[in-house]
């Protein structure tokens, strides 16, 4: 599908672009590649009215604990801007990861292991348009992953929308412990594209699209697929491309309190479609406390050449669960507490936030029951956030 | 599949003009200020004063829109504070119109703030609908005969500087 | 790489916001943000609490991307 002529009258692309939306799902897209997710969501988050992000110091606790898997660690974020024109960030994250998940436990045996992601970041405010850099660095003893991002954020029509570009590029070094002979890469690409309006005084709305595409080596080299009832090395193929769609609505409710809804939708080219539906309601109790509820579904179907147990020797299969068919709910809370009597230019918050997730897969066998494997995860945050 | 360096720099060119263009839709037209007289109101001050614009001929005026939500007017505050109490005894008035829905958290941030200029609570945000406020903070400059002179849109640090300027030169005049 | 359906749909998103130039006026004025200027407004408020939840998503779930860019806010300046 090479683009060999550039159409050049906006009708001519205005036209395009309403038969290549509905064209859209069933196309088949080429590979280009993209993951340095961290560093994406990083770069585009606030970029709200076109003032600088707030300076702020920030430190994390998590914890998750789920499917025989406990990650941990601490996280902390800095944040200063420099003549009221860019603000710089630095992050540092680690999950000191204690493995006995029902991959691990069946096939290998339980380990422990570290994680550290250190990332950067610069935002630019020019009157209505801001522009932001991020840097991205993640390693463990197998796994280096380096991203690129940037993103531009421009405010039009009076303030009332906010459009979006962006553009990540990730490149991952694969190893695998004690064999020195297996090295391979994985390189990504991320574009995304967003458009935020305000509806009225009350409620803003906005939908982002994202195209995420891979190339390289895409699996585990742990992981075994099952193919007759033996065990073999899985084999992924080398190229991925996906899209994802999300609608997002917002509302203040007129008691101090606000509601909001996403959906997003996500598919590629290894025939998985997911979706992904959340709720949150968020309310302040006095003038220190704020609650917030969330409850989230998520679904997806399998990919192609995924398998449980193949009865046929394709060239690519795989059992690994992140791309079987199952089905996860959540439902969290988070309180947040604003410590009085501080001085008047720092303003510190308190926050603690708990997950309940429940994980059913219909396709992906615990093998030491011959039941549908299913599991239940907690996630615990405790976050101390100061604005200076 | 794979990817071509020339088809990714046709998905790159194809990509920017889109971004360039984005970057200036923003400059059409904002809504022009008043350019001769500034509109004439009355507002009652937090104190319960009835202050009106046109009773401050003969004196220099500054007029200011604010709210306790917006963060460039926060730190605007303290500037204006000084401005004020460096030039009043000139002849020179400065007004703080406030666009908060509830007055007592304009009264609450002003006492906190330690401002001593007026605070003119624009609930129903008449004034603001008859200055055209188009953006957030907005200063007015104002000579002596109720002519609009400055207009500042938005406050970036540094901007209190150009005030400080403008209002020695209309205080001159 | 084609990211053709992508940079359609961009374009698209450029075209509606040269509207704003046209015949319709933006109906929301600065000065009538104080709720969208609220934190609870916020589609993301604690950014580093949502990267984690990202995370944990990424590496168990299938789907990535399309995590979202924030607007609205107090539109200062």
């Amino acid at each position: 599908m090479a683009a060999t002529e550039a159409p050049r009258a906006w009708s001519e692309r205005w036209e395009r672009t309403l038969r290549a939306c509905a064209a859209l799902k069933g196309r088949r897209a080429r590979a280009a590649a993209p993951l340095g997710l961290i560093g994406g969501v990083l770069a585009g988050g606030a970029a709200h009215g076109v003032t600088l992000p707030e300076d702020k110091a920030e430190a994390m606790y998590h914890v998750y604990d789920g499917g025989g898997v406990r990650a941990t660690g601490p996280a902390l974020l800095v944040r200063k801007s420099l003549a009221d024109k860019v603000s710089l960030s630095a992050s540092y994250y680690v999950d000191m990861v204690s493995n006995a998940s029902i991959d691990v436990v069946t096939t290998a045996s339980p380990f422990k292991e570290k994680r550290t992601a250190y990332s950067l970041g610069a935002d630019y405010v020019y009157r209505d348009s801001q522009v932001s850099l991020s840097f991205y660095n993640s390693k463990e003893p197998d796994y280096t992953a380096d991203s690129i991002g940037m993103d531009v954020s421009q405010e039009v029509f009076g303030g009332m929308t906010t459009v979006s570009l962006g553009f990540t590029r990730a490149s991952d070094k694969v190893e695998r412990k004690n064999d020195a002979t297996f090295q391979d890469y994985a390189r990504h690409w991320q574009y995304r594209v967003g458009v935020t309006q305000i509806l009225t005084p009350r409620w803003l709305a906005s939908v982002n699209l994202e195209a995420v595409s891979d190339d390289g080596y895409l699996g585990s080299p742990y992981r075994v697929a099952r193919v007759f009832g033996a065990a073999v090395p899985e084999r992924n193929p080398r190229t991925r491309s996906s899209r994802a769609v999300k609608f997002r609505v917002i509302g203040d409710l007129g008691s101090r309190d606000a509601l909001r809804g996403e959906y997003r939708y996500f598919w590629d080219n290894w025939d998985i479609a997911a979706h992904t539906a959340e709720a949150g309601y968020s309310r302040y109790f006095g003038d220190a406390w704020l609650g917030d509820v969330l409850l989230r579904y998520y679904t997806q179907d399998k990919a192609l050449f995924y398998s449980d147990n193949a009865q046929a020797d394709t060239v690519y299969v795989s059992r690994n669960r992140q791309l079987s068919t199952f089905n996860s709910v959540a439902i969290g809370a988070k309180a947040t507490y604003t410590v009085p009597n501080v001085p008047a230019k720092y303003g510190v918050k308190v926050t603690g936030a708990y997950e309940f997730k429940r994980f059913k897969f219909s396709d992906f066998t615990d093998i030491r029951t011959g039941q549908p494997y299913s599991f239940d995860a907690h996630v615990l945050q405790v976050y101390v956030s100061a604005t200076y | 599949m794979t990817s071509t360096p020339s088809s990714r720099r046709r998905v790159l060119t194809r990509l920017l003009p889109g971004a360039l263009l984005a970057v200036t839709a923003s400059v059409y037209a904002l809504p022009l200020a008043p350019a001769g007289l500034a509109p004439d109101f009355t507002l009652r001050t937090i104190d319960g004063q009835n202050l009106r614009l046109q009773e401050q001929r003969g004196q220099v005026v500054l007029v200011n829109f604010w709210a306790t939500w917006c963060g460039p007017c926060r730190q605007e505050m303290p500037h204006l504070n000084r401005l004020y109490e460096k030039y009043r005894a000139s002849g020179f008035q400065l007004l703080g119109v406030n666009v908060d829905e509830d007055p007592r958290s304009a009264a609450a941030l002003a006492t906190k703030l330690g401002v001593k200029f007026p605070v003119l609570p624009d609930g129903d945000k008449k004034v603001s609908k008859l200055y055209d406020l188009s953006a957030m903070p907005q200063t007015v400059l104002i000579d002596r005969d109720g002519r609009v002179r400055y207009l500042h849109r938005g406050y970036k640090e540094g901007y209190e500087n150009t005030y400080d300027q403008q209002i020695r030169e209309l205080l001159k005049q | 790489m084609n990211a053709r359906p992508l940079l359609r749909l961009l374009t698209a998103a450029l075209l509606l916001s040269q509207l704003g130039a046209c015949a319709i006026q933006p109906w929301v004025k600065p000065y009538e943000r104080e709720r969208l200027a609220d934190p609870i407004m916020q589609f993301v408020r604690d950014g580093m609490l949502e990267t984690h939840r990202e995370h944990i998503h990424n590496v168990r779930e299938a789907s990535r991307g399309a995590t979202g860019v924030q607007g609205g806010g107090c539109g200062c300046n």
